[in-house]
């Protein structure tokens, strides 16, 4: 029997208005698979992970997880979120709660967990992303990289077997951007399927095991990253490869 | 000033009480937080189908808050005055009367104050919320509520102070709170107007000046906690 994929779009379309913003999208990811998703801003990469959980609906076709609709009117949208990990570019900390709380909130709501257990439960996530010395700060007395930190560790506390990253380390100064995408790294190695949209291409080359490139709402390539980095197909892809080296290399 | 204080302060205090029903500032201060109290639930609750997704909820809230808000709150008075009785079938008294409109009336102020402390939480917190897979009601509950509770405080103190100096209008319904008292005692008297809306006046001051340092304290001990 071969595995079902963990996610399935099927033909999926989204309108802003009158805008196209996904054009036919049909994409499957497998288990254990690290897929980025790139391309230029506006080309759609964002609003697709986002219909993956639901955060934006869609206008046609069917976004399938684990082989269930779950764009379908009616269905358990929460049980199924709650199994999606979201790590947002803003991080979106609950400011009014410590980094403890942040991670035991939803699992002690929704997992059924004692305060105690989730506490525990989240102090190993923390102490996987470096910051179990940070539990009882509050969000603002964090630097951003150590946000984004404490929200992948936040997500990680609902145990999804599914990560999906939009843009994590856009928002981020420069030097914090190294310390996000090495916990991003750990959790691929650990064998996660995760869904990454990042403009940061050397994480990409080493962490993906396939590229999605878009462009306007349409997946123009997917590829090995070692083929998407040296013999992309697509003209739009080789322009937009060759627009990101830097000017002054 | 101090003679009439050291004549009338009881009947300035309780009214008529115990010989009477009970008026004055004692029943000024209490009609003042029965309004609050009853106010601030049934504001809640119309802020938040304000602020809900659902249209037949959202919309006729949002008239009926429009059009209480497009609306003196004497006419609000005049109306659970005049239509309390037919609609519910028998007399109903002027403190229930005072309070239902006063209820009615700050009920919609504070729903406004509620839409805007919420609305004004950024939008990512309940998406962020919803992600991890919350209900909408646990995700307000948890996460918007209590931010936005901050930032709803000063201005429910405001309501709060604006709600016990709108007390004073029971006086058209012939409500005996302090307002109508005092004008009482300056029917006795005659020729002390001065003196006594005076000391009403320094009532009413003490008791709004008294609430917004309470609700500045807690402003402080709010913002010192949050850093």
């Amino acid at each position: 029997m071969i595995a079902s994929p963990i996610i399935e779009c099927r033909k999926v379309n989204k309108f802003y208005g009158s805008y196209h913003a996904l054009i036919d999208v049909d994409e499957s990811i497998e288990r254990g698979e690290v897929v980025v998703v790139c391309g230029p801003s506006g080309s759609g990469k964002s609003t697709l992970i986002r219909t993956i959980n639901r955060l934006e609906s869609i206008d046609s076709g069917q976004i399938l997880l684990d082989g269930q609709d779950i764009h379908r009117p009616g269905i358990e949208l929460d049980r199924f979120r709650s199994g999606i990990g979201f790590v947002f570019q803003q991080f979106n900390l609950f400011p009014h709660l410590s980094v403890i709380d942040n991670c035991t909130l939803a699992p002690m709501h929704l997992r059924g967990l004692t305060p105690a257990q989730a506490k525990d439960a989240a102090m190993v996530l923390l102490e996987r992303v470096g910051l179990a010395d940070k539990a009882n700060a509050y969000p603002a007395q964090l630097s951003g990289g150590q946000q984004q930190r404490v929200a992948i560790a936040r997500a990680l506390a609902m145990q999804p077997p599914l990560m999906l990253f939009d843009e994590p380390t856009s928002a981020l100064d420069p030097e914090m951007v190294g310390e996000v995408l090495l916990v991003i790294r750990d959790l691929a190695h650990k064998g996660m399927t995760l869904v990454v949209v990042t403009h940061e291409m050397g994480f990409a080359r080493e962490v993906a095991d396939r590229i999605l490139f878009m462009d306007h709402g349409v997946v123009l390539e997917r590829a090995k990253p070692d083929d998407f980095f040296n013999r992309p197909q697509h003209p739009r892809a080789q322009q937009f490869l060759s627009d990101i080296r830097s000017p002054f290399a | 000033m101090i003679d009439i204080i050291d004549t009338y302060w009881l009947y300035f205090l309780v009214g008529q009480y115990p010989d009477g029903p009970l008026g004055g500032l004692v029943l000024t201060i209490l009609l003042g937080f029965a309004a609050l109290m009853l106010a601030l639930p049934l504001g809640i609750a119309l802020g938040l189908a304000r602020v809900s997704e659902r249209r037949w909820l959202q919309w006729p809230v949002t008239a009926l808050v429009y059009i209480v808000r497009g609306t003196p709150l004497l006419m609000v008075i005049f109306w659970a005055y005049f239509f309390l009785p037919s609609v519910t079938g028998h007399k109903t008294g002027q403190f229930a009367t005072m309070l239902t409109a006063l209820v009615i009336f700050n009920g919609m102020y504070i729903a406004e104050i509620v839409r805007a402390g919420i609305q004004g939480i950024p939008k990512g917190q309940m998406e962020c919320a919803r992600s991890l897979g919350l209900s909408y009601s646990k995700a307000m509950r948890y996460v918007v509520l209590p931010q936005a509770a901050r930032n709803m405080l000063p201005s429910f103190v405001n309501q709060f102070v604006t709600t016990l100096k709108e007390t004073s209008l029971g006086y058209i319904i012939g409500l005996a709170e302090v307002s109508f008292v005092a004008n009482q005692i300056n029917t006795l008297l005659l020729t002390r107007p001065v003196a006594v809306f005076s000391t009403l006046a320094l009532a009413y001051f003490i008791l709004c000046f008294g609430l917004s340092r309470v609700a500045y304290f807690l402003e402080v001990r709010r913002n010192r906690q949050a850093t």
